[in-house]
This record gives C-alpha cells, sequence and structure tokens, in this order.
C-alpha cells in the first residue's frame, strides 16, 4: 500500500514538472512566421513613417517623464502588482537602446523580450504590439535612432514578490501571450483590415478598454468590452455596438472625429482618453481614424463588462442634485443638458455620463479639466475642478441627476463611491 | 510633513475656500458666452475670483494684473512640474504655450481694485523687521532688499517679476518656503531660490506679515522692463 501511494505521489510530482516545463517552454519560445525584414524603404521616408508610428502607439506617454527629455523614460506606470517606470528607448549606448539592431527591437515588440533575452513585463502592452508588421518595426526603429540620446538609466521597477521574478512571467505568457501577425480578413474591406491592425497593434485600445482579470491579463474572448482601468481608476467604455453603454449611436466618421479633434457629437475625451487624444490619436491621418472607426462600428454590442444597471435616484436626491445642477452648470451644459457648440459638451445622451459606471463623471465634475488641445481645438474651453467646493452627497446628488435626466437612464449614485473616486484621485 | 497632515490641511483649506467660492462661482457663470477667453478660463476663475482678483480663502492667489510673463511662467511651471500643486498641473497639461501665454495676457489685462489689506495680530517688532528685510535688506548676509527686484513701491518689475502686495501672508510665507525646500522653482539661475535658502523661518513669517499688511496704492503697475538693475542674476527675467 505505502508503495503505492509513493508511486503515485512520485508520478504526480513529475506531471507537475512536465506541465510547468511545457507552460515555460510556450511562454518563452519566440514566434519566428512573421520575422522577415521587409525590404529597406529609402532611409529618409523609414524615418518620417517611424514618426508618425511612435505618435500613433503613443510611446512617449510612457517613455517621457513629465517635464523631462522626450524617450528617456521615468515615467512612472502603477498597477495593481506595484509601479513600473517605462525605460530609456532614446539611442543612448549605454543607459538606452543604443546598442540594439532592428532585430532586438522587433524581439521586444513582437516577443515581448529585451534584447539579452530577458521577459518583459506586459505593461509595455506587446499583447497588443506583437500584431505590428516587421515592417512597422523597423520604421519605429530607424525614427527612434534619430531621437536626441539622453544618458539617463532606466529607473528599476517597484513590484511587490512575486511580481518582481520576471521569470515567473513565463507562465503568464504561456496563458496569456499569443505572439503574432495576424493575416488580413479576405472577405473584409482594406479599410477594416487597416482599422482593426491599427486597433489591436500600435492602437492598444485593449490595454485600457477591455476588462483584465485578477493576474492583469486581457482575454481575446472578451474584445473591447470596457472595464475600470486599475491603478487609475478611471473607467474605459466599451467600444462595442450596445447603443445605451458603447458605440451604437456613433457613426465610424464620429469615432474618427472624436480620435483626431477630442470631440464628437456625443462627447469630449476627459482623463485617460484626453491624453491618449493629446498624445497620439490626433495624429492620425483622415484615413487611419477612419479605419479604426470602420472596424470598431463591426464589433458586436455585446453588453459592458461592469457594474449591473443602477436603482433609479430618489425624488429627494434628484431635487436636491436638480438645484445644485440650476446653481454650477445650466449655464454652460444648458437648462436641457444639451450643451453650447464644442464649447461646453451636452449631457444628455452622452456616454461619459451615461456609463455603466459613474466613476468618470464624478471624476469630471470633482478634478474638472481643458477638452485635450489639438489642430481643431488649440484654445480648449476648461471645465471648473468642484471638488473644492461640492461635498460628497451633494456630488453624488448632482451625479445622480444629470444621469437620470433628459432621456438619460443611467441610474443614482451613492455618496460612498463619490468618497471612493475622491479618496483614489491623483489630485489629492 | 506626512502626507497625511498635508491632505488634511489641503482639504481644509479647501473647505474653507467651498464655503466661501460657492456664491462667486454662480455669479461667474451669470454672464458667461461661449467662445470669449472669460468662458475658456471658467476652470481658473472659479479658484481663483472672477477676472482672477484672489480666491477669498486666503490661498489661491491674485492673477489680476500681473506682469504677463510672470503668469505666463508659472503656467509653465506648473504644466511641466517645476512649481507643484496637483490640481494645477491637472488642469494644464497638454496646453499649448501659445495658448497659456494667451491666459497670461488676459489675467495681466484685469484691472480690479485690491481690497484693504487683513489687519494681522502681529507685534509691532515683527513687522518691523519685515518692513526693514523689505526695504533694505540684509547686507551682513548678502540679502538684497526685496524692492531691489519687485519695484520699489513692491509693485513688479516687467516682463516677469510680480508685484507682492495684495497677497495673502500664508500665500506668501508658503511660497518663499516652497522655494527654500525646492518645490517651487524657476528658470536657472533660480536667484530667488539662492534668496530663499538664506532666509530663517522668523524672516519669512515677518516679511509675509508685513508684505501682506501693506495697503495696495493705485496705480499699482509694474515698473517697465529694465527700469532697474537687478542685483542678483535672474533666469526668468531673461527666459521668454
Amino acid at each position: 500500500m505505502k508503495r503505492i501511494i509513493k508511486y503515485c505521489l512520485s508520478a504526480l510530482v513529475l506531471a507537475c514538472l512536465v506541465a510547468a516545463a511545457v507552460l515555460y517552454w510556450l511562454g518563452t519560445r519566440d514566434d519566428t512566421s512573421t520575422g522577415a525584414a521587409a525590404a529597406p524603404a529609402e532611409a529618409g521616408r523609414m524615418v518620417e513613417q517611424g514618426r508618425y508610428l511612435a505618435r500613433l502607439g503613443n510611446c512617449v506617454a510612457c517613455h517621457t517623464a513629465q517635464g523631462g527629455q522626450a524617450y528617456a523614460g521615468g515615467t512612472p506606470i502603477p498597477t495593481p502588482f506595484g509601479t513600473l517606470y517605462g525605460p530609456n528607448i532614446t539611442p543612448d549606448a549605454q543607459t538606452g537602446i543604443g546598442s540594439w539592431s532592428a532585430d532586438d527591437f522587433w524581439q521586444a515588440l513582437h516577443n515581448g523580450k529585451s534584447k539579452d533575452g530577458s521577459l518583459l513585463y506586459p505593461a509595455f502592452p506587446y499583447t497588443e504590439y506583437t500584431r505590428i508588421s516587421r515592417a512597422d518595426s523597423d520604421a519605429l526603429f530607424a525614427f527612434l535612432r534619430t531621437v536626441e540620446p539622453v544618458s539617463q538609466p532606466s529607473r528599476p521597477h517597484d513590484l511587490a514578490f512575486p511580481y518582481n521574478q520576471r521569470s515567473l512571467l513565463a507562465f503568464w505568457r504561456a496563458l496569456y501571450f499569443s505572439p503574432g501577425v495576424r493575416a488580413p480578413e479576405t472577405g473584409e474591406s482594406q479599410q477594416w483590415n487597416r482599422g482593426r491592425y491599427l486597433v489591436e497593434g500600435l492602437g492598444h485600445c485593449a490595454a485600457c478598454h477591455a476588462p483584465r482579470n485578477r493576474l492583469g491579463a486581457t482575454r481575446a474572448a472578451d474584445g473591447l468590452a470596457g472595464g475600470l482601468i486599475a491603478g487609475l481608476d478611471w473607467y474605459a467604455p466599451p467600444l462595442g455596438n450596445d447603443p445605451a453603454t458603447g458605440l451604437g449611436n456613433w457613426t465610424a466618421q464620429d469615432i474618427a472625429t472624436l480620435l483626431r479633434t477630442g470631440m464628437a457629437r456625443h462627447s469630449t475625451a476627459g482623463g485617460p482618453m484626453a491624453e491618449v487624444v493629446l498624445g497620439s490619436s490626433q495624429y492620425l491621418s483622415e484615413d487611419d481614424a477612419l479605419a479604426m472607426g470602420t472596424y470598431l462600428k463591426s464589433l458586436p454590442a455585446a453588453p459592458a463588462a461592469g457594474p449591473a444597471q443602477a436603482d433609479a435616484p430618489s425624488a429627494a436626491l434628484m431635487d436636491r442634485g436638480g438645484k445644485l445642477y440650476a446653481q454650477y452648470c445650466v449655464q454652460c451644459h444648458q437648462e436641457q443638458g444639451q450643451g453650447s457648440g464644442t464649447a461646453w459638451p451636452a449631457l444628455a445622451g452622452n456616454p461619459t455620463v451615461t456609463a455603466p459606471s459613474p466613476v468618470n463623471a464624478i471624476r469630471m465634475v470633482l478634478d474638472g479639466g481643458f477638452a485635450p488641445a489639438t489642430a481643431a481645438n488649440p484654445r480648449p474651453h476648461g471645465m471648473p475642478p468642484f471638488a473644492p467646493v461640492l461635498g460628497d452627497v451633494d456630488v453624488a446628488a448632482l451625479v445622480s441627476y444629470i444621469r437620470s435626466s433628459w432621456g438619460n437612464q443611467a441610474g443614482g449614485v451613492a455618496s460612498f463611491e463619490v468618497r471612493r473616486v475622491r479618496d483614489a484621485s491623483t489630485l489629492n | 510633513m506626512s502626507r497625511r497632515l498635508r491632505r488634511a490641511a489641503a482639504a481644509a483649506v479647501a473647505g474653507v475656500a467651498g464655503l466661501a467660492a460657492a456664491p462667486a462661482m454662480a455669479r461667474d457663470a451669470a454672464t458667461l458666452r461661449p467662445d470669449t477667453m472669460q468662458a475658456r478660463v471658467a476652470a481658473c476663475t472659479a479658484c481663483h475670483g472672477e477676472q482672477g482678483k484672489a480666491g477669498t480663502d486666503g490661498y489661491y492667489p491674485r492673477l489680476a494684473g500681473k506682469p504677463v510673463d510672470y503668469l505666463y511662467h508659472q503656467l509653465l511651471n506648473f504644466r511641466d512640474g517645476l512649481r507643484q500643486y496637483r490640481p494645477m498641473t491637472h488642469l494644464l497639461t497638454g496646453l499649448p504655450d501659445a495658448y497659456l501665454h494667451e491666459m497670461a495676457a488676459y489675467f495681466a489685462e484685469q484691472h480690479v481694485p485690491y481690497p484693504p489689506p487683513a489687519r494681522l495680530a502681529v507685534s509691532a517688532d515683527m513687522l518691523e523687521q519685515g518692513r526693514v528685510l523689505a526695504t533694505r535688506g540684509d547686507a551682513a548676509r548678502g540679502l538684497p532688499a526685496c524692492a531691489a527686484c519687485h519695484g520699489a513701491a513692491f509693485s513688479g518689475l516687467a516682463p516677469a517679476i510680480p508685484g507682492l502686495l495684495g497677497l495673502p501672508r500664508d500665500y506668501i510665507g508658503a511660497q518663499i518656503g516652497g522655494w527654500k525646500n525646492g518645490l517651487r522653482r524657476a528658470a536657472a539661475p533660480d536667484c530667488m531660490a539662492d534668496i530663499a535658502q538664506k532666509l530663517t523661518p522668523h524672516d519669512i513669517g515677518a516679511l509675509a506679515a508685513w508684505l501682506s499688511s501693506q495697503p495696495v496704492v493705485e496705480p499699482y503697475v509694474p515698473d517697465p522692463a529694465g527700469s532697474a538693475r537687478l542685483p542678483a542674476e535672474c533666469g526668468s527675467q531673461a527666459q521668454r
């Protein structure tokens, strides 16, 4: 009997070891199917193309500290696992990527590995960048060779155990990382394919707009169903075609307009999306912006991943909210929440207001902010921060009121939700 | 000060500001027209008061009538992290230089009467020490008079050196303190940082008390550019 138990245990241990070895192999092998370098284009054109692509990927956002030199790194990236710091990607030989080749760069983008083969943390969105073509990778690299080299060592990440053990990433990758450039869908238009390429790859929309599991992974099956952005405490709305919570009432052109100008008929970009417009999407060509809109409009109207529909607010809360609206909001956002032109966005039918999560509406009220400055709107209007003026109960009443008026039916907000957002706001 | 204590202090200040600022916001709103500069800067005047005449809580400083480049530099510094106040940085993130300059010019051109100075419960001794430092400096310690750069009437020097009157005592104390511990910086060579290093907490208290107790005598406008020879080299005055 003892012998049988011993035998079974040994078999179990062996099976575990084999499974771990297989996972490790899966998580560290390279995808070589799409790596052939493209014929080198004319050098100057390649750099210009790379400059455009770097903006589309918004590389500068994570690789440039506030007030720091471009691409020299140091930006803190808060995550539930600790804080990561974007590294120096200027062509400095010692502290940047000056000693890298185009192949090394491709390995990072496509296989999520550094020049020395060590596994990269997926805060660098190689789970999306792996869809970038070799030609675009080479153009990006050619551009990065031309930026000012800065001698500034990359700041080490500040991660808790066990997340600070890089080799464990092999298992995460085995489960959640499938490298490879996608072949075009033959049944779809060139525009749709271009849109999917940008949305899934360089645009890395899924980094915010896809729900993440406890290990910080997004899953293809969830699509772009939206969710709270961990570490930032903003809500990324679903990008599917549900008319109530997604882009169902938008046209492809509306989406393109929001990306390029920061404003559209239904909404103005705020929070992290304002930063995306500011640093990235405003530079999209008209064709590329429309291609992204066309692809997004083809997504199914999947229900949003997020809180269930909230109850309608009480009459007392609506009354209080209405009075506050008349005092603080009506002059700009107007009697029927219809706003005024591009200066003051409408609140009626505004997806930021009616989103499944009230977090963004609460934050806009508390923090205020300017619409992103773009070529189409270089002198944006600013919304005052009301955090110093309104308490939690008042903000709850006000946000409940705007979420439940003029046809909006998003439900009430409790003061504890306002308190939570106020505590999480980085402006405290 | 611990982070929590700082937060509590900020919340207290904000709470007081809230009580006082609420009616001001409503009044501002009554005259707003879209696409005017007044409407564009509604996010500023909510705290800094109508036309930037200062908040009522003793912390948000006056913007109206300050030298245009001084205001412009502060906007750049908040945006780029040389001056620390998160709500300001949040509002200004990504706004282009040209627009910030336009905002600065808008507030520089606002002329609003100054309120009478607050009566302070400080000793005559302390006020006198403040007056001496502000008007004569302390040569033994290498401290120039405030008036040497900020104008004989403390009304500033175009294009970038601000006036020192009409500001709350707490604000003046906080700014010099910020310079002393590196939280506030200006373009190099940062003359104000050098001076703040030499000031003791007692000096700062005396200066803040005396300056904030001086009435503003109209016309209160910055001295013309180039009308004074600065005792130190200041990056801000040269910066554009």
